[in-house]
């Protein structure tokens, strides 16, 4: 019995993604050559590109596709960074929310530590949403000197949606990044609306492949490259573009648009049950995060008195795959930044775990979790004592 | 059985972790993440610690096919271990480190974990025996002499000899270097571990250098003389002849040693040869592997004092807080805080550390 609740880790490929992958891998040719091959791929690169264009509301030319989310992440971040300060050396602060996701944190200290940037951090409510009055506070304090603001659209770990429009309303002239990989495909994302000036998404959230993002960022707006080379993506991003890889991104955008308010319904009463079985096992349990809006998927728990790595173990066994936050490159289990943000003390953020539900997630599934928590957490409890605190 | 296999990523481990699927058992990979920082041992000695370590172990276990997972056993392995090295040294005393990781850290901390999560036993790549008899489970040297590692292991307390199991105690290392091949595991030609885990450039003295300060003091002869100055104490070994730079020669050109390292006047004290041998060791808080022998009544046994030293002759007595070995020859040189592992033949006995010789 395989139950794979770390869907917000990955997903798997819808059918009609993996049927597009697929068909255009065995298609020949470079979308940049100008022959009769060169074009055909291109055609489908730029069918690709209108129609993940169409579904986030925002123009064609804002699609700037990338090797992953962390590329996207990175070139927002450095690129916005090294343009203003190129204008304007004192333009040297970042603002940044203090439980994004370390696709961003990680290029924005490299940045602090490499290239004289400051950083501010927005601190993070206890139930997971940015403070908006420091970010105001801050805004106010440092305004001229602000190259970029970034705010996660949604938590990768505790599923809270970010008001991103009083953000950007706050922000002004400022520009803002918003990382909306999780968010895109799951919950409404207007790019137009919403106004960031830039915003990352990605495809194996979605039921897409391996390998292929896009960070979507405003027309008119030049920001420095990471990759440089054939100027492929608008002179802003470099290298052959993955044509397979962009083709079945947008089959499964699309898919993701047309079902979104099912599948919304469905993983969000999945989430809701998974809850309620948890809590019912396990009564002590806490929920962590809680916003108005909510990605449908992800439920984040408190087992206290526990070790997560060894609850991951436990599960792991008995064939339910859970997540414990993020590992250095050793593969040790590290507390989770963002529950310290949150305020949650050091040994409850150890004792949490991730579910991440998907599409795929079904009741029976949600039921022998319940079946089996309670057992796994008291063993785990026994395992924990006099560990450390 | 359901089985913890630890894997440091070596070739030793991950060869007891096969062997352990291959008898039935329900195997689990664990790797111990010993440093809270493995980044920074990156490119230090094997055994333990670096990133390469890990993903070999995980590799490992992906070629056995069972599950694999890193336990963050740093701070256990830093109060249990590493403090107790330099805290030893400060005393001027010489410890061993491997003898304590595997009485706090494999055989405890995550023996008690592996427990209560409902394993039964801890594999490990250490070679030695264990044999089951009329007195219990016993522990025994491996059949290959070069790679015995009971010494080591001699701090293990019949509850946690119950909770281990050393697949590779009957194989000689060329052997299992020879089946890792076999079956296909890239860590076959992995070269072993020899240093401090914990100290990857090697330089001990250094290391401890930068922990405890570096105090110059006197070298005195065992007149109380003074012979020559020396640059932090604890950087210094019983028995140790290379490196003293002595400035005032001895009587007939005859070589000296150091004798002894007392840390509070913070002095080297050095002498002839002779001086050095030692006939009594002295030891103390004994750990006996499985039934203890009969207090104050003289055993005949072998006292070894280092991981891949002699088997010394000896009649040895014991108390419930000492064991007393008097050796048939003298010894040359032996530090306080090694460990005294006592045998019965080939059967460990039990150990101590070495607080006096005389």
């Amino acid at each position: 019995m395989d139950i794979y609740l770390d869907h917000a880790a990955t997903t798997p490929m819808i059918p009609e993604a993996l049927e597009a992958l697929t068909t255009q891998i065995k298609e020949f040719g470079n979308a940049s050559s100008l022959h009769t091959a060169g074009r055909a791929v291109r055609k489908k690169v730029e069918e690709a590109r209108e129609t993940i264009a169409g579904l986030l509301n925002c123009s064609p030319s804002e699609v700037i596709f990338t090797g992953s989310g962390t590329e996207a992440n990175n070139l927002a971040i450095k690129g916005f960074y090294w343009k203003a300060v190129e204008a304007d050396l004192t333009c040297n602060v970042i603002v940044v929310a203090a439980f994004e996701h370390h696709a961003t944190l990680e290029p924005v200290e490299w940045l602090e530590e490499h290239e004289g940037a400051i950083v501010i951090h927005v601190p993070i409510l206890a139930h997971g949403l940015i403070d908006l009055d420091a970010l105001a506070e801050i805004i106010k304090a440092e305004r001229d000197h602000i190259a970029l603001i970034c705010v996660m659209h949604s938590n990768n770990e505790i599923g809270t949606i970010q008001p991103i429009a009083e953000v950007v309303a706050l922000a002004g002239t400022i520009p803002v990044h918003t990382d909306a990989v999780q968010s895109f495909g799951k919950v409404p994302f207007d790019f137009a609306e919403l106004g960031p000036t830039s915003a990352t998404i990605s495809a194996h959230k979605i039921g897409g492949p391996l390998g292929v993002a896009a960070l979507i960022l405003k027309r008119g707006i030049d920001i420095t490259p990471v990759l440089h080379g054939g100027g492929q993506e608008r002179d802003i991003r470099s290298g052959t573009l993955n044509a397979p890889s962009i083709v079945a991104f947008a089959v499964a955008a699309k898919w993701a648009a047309e079902h979104r308010e099912e599948n919304y319904a469905r993983v969000s009463g999945m989430r809701s049950l998974l809850a309620k079985r948890v809590l019912e096992a396990v009564p002590d349990a806490k929920v962590n995060g809680s916003s108005l809006a909510m990605l449908p998927g992800i439920l984040n728990i408190t087992f206290p008195g526990t070790e997560s790595d060894s609850l991951l173990l436990m599960l792991d066994n008995a064939g339910i795959a859970s997540s414990t936050g993020s590992a250095c490159s050793a593969g040790v289990q590290r507390p989770s930044h963002v529950l310290l943000a949150m305020g949650l003390e050091e040994r409850d953020v150890r004792a949490s775990l991730r579910f991440s539900l998907g599409t795929s997630t079904t009741e029976a599934e949600i039921n022998l979790v319940g079946e089996v928590i309670a057992g796994v957490v008291a063993q785990v409890r026994a395992a924990t004592k006099g560990a450390k605190a | 059985m359901k089985v913890i296999a630890a894997m440091s990523g070596g070739v030793d481990s991950a060869v007891a972790a096969a062997r352990a699927v291959d008898a039935g058992h329900e195997v689990i990979g664990v790797h111990l993440a010993l440093s809270s920082n493995p980044q920074k041992y990156r490119s230090g000695a094997r055994g333990c610690c670096t990133i390469e370590d890990s993903h070999d172990a995980r590799r490992a276990a992906d070629m056995i096919g069972i599950p694999f997972y890193i336990w963050d056993m740093a701070e256990e392995f830093h109060a249990g271990v590493v403090e107790n090295f330099i805290e030893e040294y400060a005393q001027g005393r010489t410890p061993n480190p491997c003898l304590r990781c595997n009485e706090k850290i494999k055989f405890e901390a995550v023996l008690d974990r592996a427990s209560a999560l409902g394993y039964d036993a801890v594999a490990t790549g250490h070679y030695a025996i264990m044999k089951e008899s009329e007195i219990g489970r016993t522990l025994h040297r491996a059949v290959d002499p070069l790679k015995d590692q009971s010494y080591v292991l001699a701090v293990l307390t019949a509850r946690q000899l119950a909770g281990a199991m050393f697949p590779l105690g009957d194989t000689k290392k060329e052997d299992v270097r020879k089946e890792a091949k076999a079956r296909g595991l890239y860590v076959a030609n992995k070269p072993d571990s020899h240093d401090i885990c914990f100290i990857p450039s090697g330089n001990n003295a250094g290391w401890l250098r930068d922990r405890l300060g570096s105090e110059a003091g006197p070298i005195v002869d065992e007149a109380g003389n003074q012979v020559g100055e020396h640059q932090g104490a604890y950087t210094y070994t019983i028995g140790q002849r290379r490196g003293l730079g002595l400035s005032v020669p001895a009587e007939g050109g005859v070589p000296r040693y150091v004798l002894k390292i007392e840390p509070k006047s913070n002095t080297v004290v050095v002498g002839t040869k002779e001086a050095l041998a030692i006939t009594t060791i002295i030891g103390e808080k004994p750990i006996w592997c499985g039934v203890p022998p009969v207090v104050d009544t003289e055993h005949r046994g072998f006292a070894q004092i280092r991981a891949h030293g002699a088997a010394l002759p000896c009649t040895y007595t014991t108390t419930a807080s000492s064991i007393t070995a008097v050796l048939d020859e003298p010894l040359l040189g032996l530090a306080t805080g090694q460990g005294l592992v006592i045998y019965d033949g080939d059967r460990v006995v039990g150990s101590a550390t070495v607080s006096a010789t005389l």
